[in-house]
């Protein structure tokens, strides 16, 4: 695969790597849609007691843009999150990517669980490699990438190392690298630092945004706190209990680079309880 | 290890304290050697089974089947259960045979081997894989199917292919199951080539104990058994090393969990 080896440079240069043409024969505003949901729905089991997760979902993300979805547990985030990756498909409606419906897993898509899911046999830098290994990407030019992305992390120096050697937060910021490898334009995130404790996760949130306004690649971030929701998305999306619905879709205008004191003025606060009212509106416990 | 250096001497002395219990009783009572022989006796003919050289070519003998039948039937038992993890298909038609072969002991099919192979090495290679051959299957079988689902999400994530899930985390993944399987394959193997050359040999430590039998050589016997000990322990100990460097990533929980596993399942030989 040579076409990505143009990417790597020094500095800078492979932060603006992220940058990719998404449909360039279309003009239309559609078109320039990455993600583009339409009345979408999934039930799990066909037997006597079917689950409806999801129920006429719609939204699109534009390029570029950074989405939070919150939502009660178990209203279908996840189920979303796995449709969009092509790991399971929807039972009605459509999900298109980039105009064409989305079939099966896709090369360009890199998806964080809320477990860093990284393999013990493998080193650090041989996880974040993964994605080179499957996609079969030249191995000299993934590594000097892997090495410098794991820097963006403050993970240098531990290439060598085994996951067991990592913490949970440093686990996960692995697994963020390891999503980011093969450079997709797409970055699917199920509640990534969920299981963190609050600092550690502020301080990725913080370093997520960063990587994020330097790399400019399209953002689905599931997330069970409504604070982060706002601190990362240009837009938030709230989801109903199941069956799974769109409540609500806020923007969110906040000046970026934006600082952790940003939780603390007037407007967060307002972003943040009016979600609230959203989610508990519809019976949601935050 | 916890109980230290004190621990340890007092290990060693209680040893002592046994074979010198066992040496006095015999003694003292006028046990007749053919039924019970004093430690001492057990040394001699240990010691004299090493210098005249007799011993030295039936434990190869007997190591030789050992290997043999623990490489075909590791292989033979890999292969398969690679082919019964992998495909739902395969696994429904072997199941009866499966079932059926798992619940038979194994070395009771010992005298029809040495009917088809007759009296030289090979029938006590069979005999030895296919007692060593279930515990790696089912291990394998166990351990590829074990891959947590989050992992296999991530590969499909990355649109890797069947095959590439196989190789790049099913495989790696099952090893602390394999290698459980591997150390108990190496010792059933040395059990079924024992049981094998009872029932029929020309050479090998098993047809000694035979023969010893017939001669009431008890002495004899007991020296063959701390060989065949020893044996045990330096097989076992071959595949624990090679376990420790090939699974230096594994907390040792998972090689916990798989031997269990064998346990469970693979324990009718
Ligand atoms: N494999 C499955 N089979 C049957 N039902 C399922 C399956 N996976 C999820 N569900 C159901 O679908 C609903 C949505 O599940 P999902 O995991 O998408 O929720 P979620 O919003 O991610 O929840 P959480 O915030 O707790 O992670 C749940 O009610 C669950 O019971
Ligand atoms: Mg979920």
């Amino acid at each position: 695969m040579p076409q990505r080896s143009c990417a790597i440079g020094e500095g800078l240069a492979i932060l603006q790597a992220g940058l990719r043409t998404v449909a360039p024969a279309e003009i239309s505003t559609a078109a320039r849609d990455v993600i583009n949901v339409k009345r979408l729905s999934k039930q799990y089991g066909g037997g006597a007691e079917p689950i409806l997760a999801l129920k006429d979902i719609d939204f699109a993300i534009p390029e570029g843009e950074f989405l939070s979805i919150v939502g009660p547990s178990g209203c279908g985030k996840s189920t979303l999150l796995k449709i969009l990756a092509g790991l399971m498909p929807a039972s009605g409606g459509e999900a298109l990517l980039n105009g064409t419906p989305i079939g099966g897993p896709r090369r360009d898509i890199g998806v964080v669980f809320q477990s860093p899911v990284l393999f013990p046999w493998r080193s650090v830098l041989n996880n974040v490699l993964l994605p080179a290994d499957v996609q079969r990407l030249g191995r000299t030019v993934m590594e000097k990438r892997a090495y410098d992305l794991l820097r963006l992390v403050h993970l240098n120096g531990f290439e060598r190392r085994y996951p067991w050697e990592l913490s949970g937060g440093m686990q996960q910021r692995v697994a963020l690298v390891r999503a980011l490898i093969h450079d997709p334009a797409l970055l699917l995130m199920d509640e990534p630092f969920g299981a963190l404790d609050a600092m550690t996760r502020e301080q990725m949130n913080v370093e997520l945004q960063r990587l994020w306004m330097e790399r400019k690649k399209t953002v689905v971030f599931i997330t069970h706190s409504t604070a982060e929701a706002v601190f990362l998305g240009d837009r938030v999306m709230v989801m109903t209990p199941r069956p799974g619905q769109v409540g609500d879709i806020f923007r969110v205008d906040l000046p970026r680079p934006r600082g952790l004191e940003v939780m603390n003025t007037e407007k967060f606060g307002g972003y943040v309880r009016r979600i609230r009212e959203v989610l508990n509106a519809g019976g949601g416990l935050e | 290890m916890r109980f230290g250096v004190t621990g340890m001497v007092l290990r060693v002395i209680l040893i002592f304290v046994f074979l010198l219990f066992w040496e006095a009783v015999v003694r003292l009572f006028g046990i007749p050697a053919f039924i019970l022989p004093p430690p001492s006796n057990v040394l001699l003919a240990l010691y004299r089974g090493f210098a005249s050289a007799l011993y030295v070519g039936h434990i190869g003998v007997t190591l030789a089947e050992t290997f043999m039948g623990f490489a075909l039937g590791s292989v033979l038992a890999f292969s398969l259960g690679v082919a019964v993890a992998l495909s739902r298909r395969v696994e429904y038609y072997l199941y009866p045979f499966i079932v059926m072969f798992q619940a038979m002991p194994k070395v009771a099919l010992a005298p029809l081997v040495i009917i088809w192979f007759g009296l030289g090495i090979t029938s006590k290679v069979v005999a030895a894989a296919l007692v060593a051959f279930f515990p790696l299957m089912v291990n394998t079988i166990a351990g590829l199917r074990s891959a947590d689902e989050d992992r296999v999400n991530l590969m499909r994530s990355l649109a890797a292919s069947r095959w590439q899930i196989f190789w790049m985390l099913q495989l790696p993944n099952a090893m602390p199951y394999i290698f459980a399987g591997l150390e108990i394959a190496m010792i059933f193997a040395l059990i079924g080539a024992i049981v094998g050359e009872f029932v029929g040999a020309t050479s090998g430590l098993g047809m000694l104990i035979q023969s010893m039998n017939f001669t009431m050589d008890v002495a004899g016997q007991f020296s063959i058994l701390l060989i065949l000990s020893a044996l045990g322990l330096l097989l076992n100990g071959l595949v624990v090393t090679l376990r420790r460097r090939v699974l230096f990533w594994d907390q040792s929980e998972k090689a916990d969990a798989a031997e269990q596993a064998v346990a469970e399942k693979g324990g009718v030989s």
